[in-house]
Parts: C-alpha cells; sequence; structure tokens
C-alpha cells in the first residue's frame, strides 16, 4: 500500500520537528529516513504510525485519509529500536499477541492463530524457539521476534524505528540482508529509520535523508551519494572534502584551478564551496599542485591528506587503493584531479 | 597482500600455543593488594559491630521482649487475653479496616502511577508533590483533618446530621444523607487510606516510568484497546512492584495510630482497632494483655519483613531500581 504524506508539521514546544513534509512512498518499496538525531526521522516514523499526532498535514493509506486513525486502527507493524517484546510472554505469545486481542468477528480460532506464528517462527528461522521468553534471547533474537510479531497481524505497512541501532556490527550486517530478504517475500511497503548512513544505501530502494524537520534529498542511494542535492546532503552521506571557490563566467576557480561550471545551479558571479568526495580525486597531472601531509592506512584502503599549493593552506583528504602506500611519503609533491565534483553558493 | 591467508593462520596457531604456556607458568598466587575503596580490617569489624550492636539493642531485643512479655504468664494467659471479646473486636476491626483500604489503594495507587508516569499533562509536579503529601504530613493532624471536616462542628456536619434535601429535575425529591464518620468506621478507613495512599503509588511510579510506554504502544501498535493494553501488558509487567506496594501498604494499614487515634473515639468493641487496644490494656496496667496484643502486630510485621525480603530476592529485577539487591 502506498503512503502518501502532505504538508506535515510536527512541532514540541518550540522545536519544530517536521517542517512542511511532503513525501510519496510507493508500493512495495522499501524507503529509509536517513538523517542525524534531532532531524525528525523518527517523529516522521511515529506520524506515519499513529504513535503521535502530527500538527497539520495529511497522511493518507492507499489514498485513504489516515490522519484521524488512531494507532490501533491504522494497522501497521511498528517494530521499536529496543524490540519492546513483552517480557512477560514466551516468544510464541508474542507474536500471537496482534492476533489473540482481536475480538469479534476478526478473532481466529486457536488453530488458526498457532499455525500463524509457526509459519512466522519459520520466518524469522527462529523455528523450536517459540517457547523461550525474551530474556533468553540474543539481541538479534530479539529483534526477529519483534519482527515477526509486527507481521503476525498482516499489515500494511511495515514501519521499523533503527532497526538494527543496538546490536553490534556483525549481527548487523547480517539482520540488514535478512531483512531484504523479508521485504522481497512479503511484498510489504517498508519505511525504516537510521541513522546509518551505509544501512540506508546498501538497503533501501530509496532514501529520504532528513535534516532539521525537512527533507533535504528524496533519491535512489546512487543518486543520493554520486548527485547529492545540497550540502548537507554531500556532508551527511559519505565523507566529502569542502573547498572555498568563486565563480567567474562558465568556470569555477578552486584554488588556481578553473573547473568547468555545467550543471552548477549557483547563479551569476560569488563565492561558493565546492564539495569532492576523497574517492573523486585522482593522482595526475592537470590537476592541482599539493604537498602531502600524512597518509594513513584504514582497513583496505589509504587515506591521503594533502595541502593546495594556491589554496591558502586548504587541505583535501583522497581515497586510495592500498597499493599506492609507501609510494608518497609526507612531503612529496603530487598532482591532485577532481574527476567528479558539485558546487553550491557559500552558506 | 589479500592472498596471503596461509601465513595468517600459521601466525595465529604460534600464538595459541605461546599463549597457553604463559598461562600455565604463571599459576603461583600473587600478593593480594587491598582495593584502594576498602578500609583496613579493624576499621570493617568496628563499623559492623557498631551496626549489630545497635540492630540487637534497637530492634531485636524490644521484639524479643514483646513476646516475652505477651508469653511471661505462660500460653494460656496469652490465649486467654487474645481471644478476650474487646481484643477480637479489635482484631476484627484491624482486619476489616485493611481489606476495605488494601483494594481502595491499590485502584488509586495504580491509578496515580500510571497517570503520571505514562503521560505529559500541566501540573504533574503538583499531583506528585500532592501524592507524597501524606508522608509529610504527621497522622495526628491527617486524623484532625476529618475531624474538621465531619466532626460535630466540621464543615460536613449538617450534611451528617439532618442531611440535604434536593428537589431534581427528573429524580424529584433527593435526601442526601452521610453516615457518621467520625467516631466510626467510615473515619477510621478515611484516615488510614490517607495515610497509607503512598505507598503503592511511590512504589509503582519510579518502576513504570523505568519500563517506558514502548511495550504499551507496540500493544496498541497491534490493534489491543486501552484496556487490553492495561491488563495483558502494563498490569502483567508491574505485579510485583504492585504486590510489594500492597504489603507494605498492608502492613502500615494494620500498624496506622495516629490518625486512626483521633478519629476513632477508642470506643471498645467498636472503634477500637488493635494499635488502639494495645495502648488501652497499657493505660490499664493490663501489661501482659498489652503485650499479647502487641505480640499479635508484631508477628505480622514479621510475616511482612519476610515476604518483602523474599520479593526483593525472588523478583528484584520487577520491582523499582531503588530495592534491587
Amino acid at each position: 500500500m502506498g503512503i502518501r504524506i502532505e504538508h506535515l508539521d510536527k512541532r514540541f514546544g518550540s522545536f519544530t520537528a517536521l517542517d512542511d513534509i511532503n513525501l510519496e512512498i510507493h508500493k512495495g518499496e522499501l524507503l529509509a529516513l536517513l538523517g542525524p538525531s534531532g532531524s525528525g526521522k523518527t517523529t516522521l516514523l511515529r506520524v506515519i504510525a499513529g504513535l503521535e499526532h502530527a500538527d497539520q498535514g495529511r497522511i493518507l493509506f492507499g489514498g485513504e485519509d489516515a490522519s484521524r486513525l488512531g494507532v490501533q486502527e491504522r494497522r501497521v507493524g511498528f517494530v521499536f529500536q529496543h524490540y519492546a517484546l513483552f517480557k512477560h510472554m514466551t516468544v510464541a505469545d508474542n507474536i500471537a499477541f496482534g492476533l489473540k486481542v482481536r475480538r469479534g468477528r476478526e478473532r481466529w480460532p486457536a488453530q488458526r492463530i498457532a499455525a500463524r506464528v509457526e509459519e512466522l517462527l519459520s520466518l524469522v528461522q527462529l523455528q523450536g524457539l517459540g517457547g523461550r521468553y525474551p530474556a533468553q534471547l540474543s539481541g538479534g533474537q530479539r529483534q526477529r521476534v519483534a519482527l515477526a510479531r509486527a507481521l503476525a497481524i498482516e499489515p500494511r505497512v511495515l514501519l521499523l524505528d533503527e532497526p538494527f541501532g543496538a546490536l553490534d556490527a556483525q549481527v548487523r550486517r547480517d539482520l540488514r540482508s535478512w531483512l531484504r530478504q523479508i521485504h522481497e517475500q512479503t511484498g510489504l511497503t517498508t519505511v525504516f529509520v537510521t541513522h546509518d548512513q551505509e544501512e540506508a544505501l546498501e538497503l533501501a530502494d530509496r532514501v529520504a535523508i532528513l535534516s532539521g524537520g525537512r527533507i533535504e534529498q528524496l533519491a535512489t542511494p546512487a543518486e543520493a551519494y554520486d548527485r547529492p542535492a545540497t550540502p548537507f546532503v554531500y556532508s551527511f552521506v559519505g565523507a566529502v572534502n569542502r573547498l572555498r571557490g568563486q565563480r567567474r563566467g562558465d568556470s569555477i576557480e578552486v584554488a588556481g584551478l578553473a573547473l568547468p561550471a555545467t550543471g552548477v545551479e549557483a547563479a551569476g558571479e560569488g563565492a561558493l564551496d565546492l564539495f569532492v568526495r576523497p574517492e573523486d580525486l585522482r593522482l595526475g597531472e592537470g590537476g592541482w599542485d599539493a604537498v602531502v601531509v600524512s597518509s594513513q592506512r584504514s582497513g583496505p584502503r589509504l587515506r591521503l591528506r594533502a595541502r593546495l599549493e594556491g589554496g591558502n593552506g586548504q587541505e583535501v583528504e583522497l581515497d586510495l587503493p592500498v597499493e599506492a602506500q609507501g609510494r608518497h611519503p609526507a612531503g612529496t609533491r603530487v598532482g591532485v584531479l577532481p574527476v567528479r565534483f558539485g558546487a553550491f553558493p557559500a552558506a | 597482500m589479500a592472498l596471503e591467508t596461509g601465513a595468517n593462520v600459521q601466525g595465529v596457531l604460534a600464538l595459541e600455543a605461546d599463549e597457553v604456556v604463559v598461562e600455565r607458568t604463571r599459576a603461583e598466587p600473587r600478593p593480594r593488594l587491598a582495593s584502594p575503596t576498602s578500609e583496613p580490617r579493624w576499621v570493617q569489624w568496628l563499623l559492623l559491630l557498631a551496626a549489630l550492636g545497635f540492630l540487637l539493642s534497637f530492634l531485636l531485643l524490644p521484639l524479643v521482649l514483646v513476646f516475652s512479655e505477651a508469653l511471661r504468664h505462660g500460653v494460656d494467659a496469652f490465649l486467654a487475653a487474645v481471644r478476650e471479646p474487646d481484643a477480637l473486636a479489635a482484631i476484627r476491626l484491624t482486619l476489616l479496616v485493611t481489606a476495605i483500604v488494601l483494594p481502595l489503594n491499590l485502584v488509586f495507587g495504580v491509578a496515580a502511577a500510571w497517570a503520571v508516569s505514562k503521560h505529559e499533562f500541566p501540573g504533574k509536579r503538583v499531583l506528585v508533590s500532592l501524592i507524597d503529601l501524606p508522608f509529610a504530613v504527621s497522622p495526628v493532624v491527617a486524623g484532625l483533618l476529618f475531624i474538621l471536616i465531619f466532626g460535630a462542628h466540621g464543615w460536613a456536619w449538617p450534611l451528617i446530621d439532618e442531611g440535604l434535601t434536593l428537589g431534581l429535575p427528573v429524580l424529584g425529591q433527593v435526601h442526601l444523607q452521610l453516615p457518621k464518620v467520625v467516631f466510626a468506621l467510615p473515619g477510621i478507613v478515611l484516615a488510614t487510606v490517607f495515610v497509607t495512599f503512598p505507598f503503592i503509588a511511590r512504589e509503582l511510579m519510579p518502576l513504570m516510568e523505568q519500563q517506558g510506554s514502548d511495550e504499551e504502544l507496540a500493544a496498541l501498535s497491534l490493534g489491543a484497546s486501552g484496556w487490553q493494553t492495561f491488563w495483558r501488558v502494563t498490569l502483567p509487567n508491574i505485579r510485583w512492584g504492585l504486590l510489594y506496594g500492597v504489603l507494605l501498604c498492608g502492613a502500615r494499614a494494620m500498624g496506622e495510630f495516629g490518625a486512626v487515634s483521633v478519629v476513632s473515639g477508642h470506643i471498645r468493641g467498636r472503634t477500637n482497632t488493635l494499635p488502639l487496644h494495645v495502648e488501652i490494656l497499657y493505660n490499664e496496667y493490663a501489661y501482659s494483655a498489652a503485650f499479647a496484643a502487641a505480640s499479635l502486630l508484631a508477628l505480622s510485621a514479621l510475616v511482612t519483613l519476610v515476604l518483602k525480603t523474599w520479593l526483593e530476592w525472588r523478583h528484584g529485577e520487577s520491582l523499582a531500581a531503588n530495592h534491587r539487591h
């Protein structure tokens, strides 16, 4: 079921959590809400779920206005960051909860509930653990129970709040690909909140990047990384070098180098900020003359810091394959060439 | 570099063998250094003795004395004192009052704790201070309060004495008359409710706050009604804390003296609770009977203590953080 969000506003006292949010979530897509803490991403998710109510704006679930519906009527599957499992119930009872609280004609017979629980346990690969209590499970297992519990009610959309936030790195990676699998199996429209860009870029079909209660960019992960729409997206998604520059006609002058201004929207003459990712800088002729300041091995890559000759002491960071190690000790002169960059009017 | 896995594995093996050998040769015990936060041994003993001495002389000794005095004239005298009609009436009244007060405070306490810990509303701080009021106010003052309201010169006296006749549109003439409060059961119950109110609310508030409302929100998002959420999620999560509060509340309700003394009127066989009965007997120099009645109260306190300790030991993790051991 697609979700449409129109002009959503939410304030907490003097703090603006959501500022005129408009968002269209396609049916069956996996969308990430990515942003730093305080950007409004969790508030947006909770408003979609009906756990919070917006001050203004509408939320449509497949064309039907859900803004006035309470959380019970929205039929959303919500997975909490800290699982929020019912501690005093077994795993099976946790999963069955949403089915057992149904009354009247919607109520399923006990046998059907039990069968559904078994089905979900195998979906989340926890067969045979139905009799355990949450306290007897690992963090990753608990999160999978929470997901199974949310899926039990056959929700119209699945919402996950920092689903892997409380887990360690290895478990996170495993669960990430597993969540992608579940998403493909169920075909549910899924929205998840994360502050981890790697998670968002790897897992989602599209990413909405939030800052200060506004959506800075809504794009596919590749687009968000390759063509960030704002300086904020540039610096929040991935690493980036920021250099002072000047617009002159059809070119941008940065640290003594003239770069073509095609595709740069900054109009007229004036100061601007140039953004270049470390991996978009190559060593070679025709670029800036620079002096290596330091080189640092970081896992499979080599990080090189270099000071630009004509750049008032501005430094850039380069990302090189590890084979380059030792070839450019501090003090060596190198040529640094930007192969892809973005420019925005100076802030 | 990436293909040199063989070398890595060898390195790991060599390291492991080395480590094992080193561990084994270092088996001799090293001299134990005192932790920087622990005191010299003699200071530890001195403090321990002081604490023990205090406990013995001020807590255990009186308790033993109560029981020995109660049984000084033999078991028969003890039984006679307990079976005496006034004593039986006092026991019955105490149990009755406790039986009325506990469910009342259970409901009030859960409702207050729930309102305060799971919701944000203006005036929350004021409400929390009000809940604590009975702890701050002397029980005697609390008792006087009820005399001022319901006594023969109190505000509500006309309602009790003559009642109020109202002409209501649909119901016609309605006669509203309150039962006698002061020097009767309702007064004793009111005074006890007032004094014991904070026990359950205070026990539950930190517990519920600490648990947050994620589980409730999860239940709601799964389609549970507010009522189902309360019975199936909120209540089971606080059950041990609730029992703990009920226990403390019950112990206090049975032992309450000050507030009840003011409102009860000390009518023997009718408005005398067990603590008041003890006082009357004592004032009449019936020491043995007084101690016999007192020993019943002490016994109930001991039972409470045992149950409380068991709860802390067995379900400490489900109680508010300040009771964890």
